[in-house]
């Protein structure tokens, strides 16, 4: 059984004969904490939409967790979170996360829901629809969602979007907890400086490509190390230009 | 499955917008039939079946639309394939919810309808709530399999119906000959009886099998 979290080979995705990403191989770790950067349309959604089971392939072979990504119990194991929320908004944040665990056969769902919503600060609109929610707690909540089944692996697509410097704290409490139980994250950022705190590894995505990747990890905290964010901006210029 | 169908009925306890729709709309149309024809031609079992299964063709098309935009908002169907769940479940799940909220709504629409065109009870009307439930089956099965399809597609409330109406005709012609045969008296209607099960077998089967490879962009 292999023993990476992600083993992506020659991966391939095309939208009505536009192909979005081409040639993808890469390999994640578990305890990674990877970072994927590039400008808009070069592909970072599309590319952690695939990894998080919604899209399929168009050419290439996706292993995650030593499984086929098409298998059922793959998912049981990634927490994805996605420019859209996928909440109910006519439920509220207690219904839409009780929905969801007994999706997941979550343990202890009531237990797991409270503590869930406190760390997200929400513990006092759990019974109010998620309609009436702002941006920024509707973000927080579906972070909520994203780890209410304790995921292995966090797909995280621009996370910091629309939250608050303390919604921001919470995310960077959940981040480094992910690092310290040795989850795998995956994250998609327009901000290195802040994601270079975070992460062990940097990826470039341009046009559909891998314009650069920082060396594999073959164990955690074994691989190469990220460039400082003046470098990183060198680098990223070179790469996208 | 059993967490979707909770979740969907659980949005309806709430919002109230599916049902309440769904018995107006059919309502409407039974009593604009009521109207514009006379009570000699209300009384022909043709025009009666014809009716019952009219108002429920638009009334279903509205509560699979509707159940349609519930998943699209906020990209709840993403959501949905998210979960460790086969696709097939999600489907059966789906299926079973518009099952249920049209057989609530023609619980009430049905003996309305029959009311108003004034037919007199015969023994071989107990056996309408059957067809009614078979012609539901077919209807949701199909209607749940194509709302899969066009939630995909950018013009998705014009191309479900334009989808699902000409693949429900051989339903609806079975369900308004094995209903005007009720309505008459007849016991055992034969032939239609039988495309009505086979339809609903078919779509049940064929949505239940294909509907992985329909939600997967």
């Amino acid at each position: 059984m292999s023993t990476w979290v992600v083993e992506a080979q020659n991966l391939h995705k095309t939208f009505a004969w536009t192909p979005v990403l081409n040639d993808i191989s890469c390999r994640i770790a578990p305890a990674e904490a990877v970072g994927i950067f590039g400008l808009n349309g070069a592909g970072k959604t599309t590319l952690l939409r695939l990894l998080a089971t919604l899209l399929k392939p168009t050419a290439g072979r996706l292993t995650l967790f030593g499984l086929d990504s098409s298998e059922l119990a793959v998912r049981r194991k990634i927490g994805f979170l996605g420019h859209e929320s996928y909440l109910y908004p006519d439920l509220t944040p207690e219904e839409n996360l009780t929905f969801y665990g007994k999706a997941y056969q979550v343990p202890d769902l009531k237990d797991r829901i409270a503590q869930q919503l406190e760390y997200v600060g929400l513990q006092d609109w759990r019974t109010m629809p998620v309609r009436y929610f702002s941006r920024g707690m509707e973000q927080r909540l579906s972070l909520a969602r994203a780890l209410l089944h304790g995921p292995d692996l966090l797909l995280l697509d621009e996370p910091d979007t629309g939250l608050d410097p303390r919604a921001l704290s919470t995310l960077h409490a959940t981040l480094a907890q992910a690092k310290d139980r040795k989850k795998t994250v995956m994250l998609t950022s327009h901000d290195f400086a802040r994601s270079r705190e975070l992460c062990t590894r940097a990826l470039i995505l341009h046009r559909g490509r891998i314009a650069w990747q920082s060396e594999e990890a073959l164990r955690p905290g074994s691989g190469q190390a990220l460039p400082s964010p003046q470098e990183f901006v060198e680098l990223y210029t070179a790469c996208t230009r | 499955m059993w967490a979707i169908l909770w979740k969907d009925i659980l949005l309806e306890l709430r919002t109230k917008e599916r049902v309440s729709a769904l018995f107006v709309l059919a309502l409407l149309i039974i009593l604009v039939f009521v109207f514009a024809l006379t009570p000699e031609q209300l009384k022909q079992p043709a025009f009666g079946s014809a009716l019952l299964w009219v108002a429920l063709v638009f009334a279903g098309m509205l509560s699979i639309q509707r159940a349609l935009i519930l998943e699209q908002e906020r990209n709840c169907f993403a959501g949905l394939l998210l979960c460790p769940i086969d696709p097939g479940q999600v489907f059966f799940a789906k299926f079973l919810s518009n099952v249920f909220f049209l057989t609530v709504v023609e619980a009430v629409v049905a003996p309305l309808t029959l009311a108003l065109l004034g037919l007199s009870f015969s023994v071989s009307l107990l056996g309408l709530p059957l067809v009614l439930l078979l012609g539901i089956i077919g209807f949701s099965a199909l209607g749940t399999l194509c709302a899969a399809i066009a939630v995909r597609t950018r013009a998705r409330e014009i191309i479900l119906p334009l989808m699902l109406l000409p693949l429900l005709v051989p339903l609806f012609i079975a369900a308004v000959h094995v209903t005007g045969a009720l309505l008459v008296g007849e016991v055992w209607t034969g032939t239609w009886f039988r495309v009505l099960v086979a339809f609903d077998v078919i779509f049940v089967v064929t949505g239940w099998l294909t509907f992985g490879f329909v939600v997967q962009e």
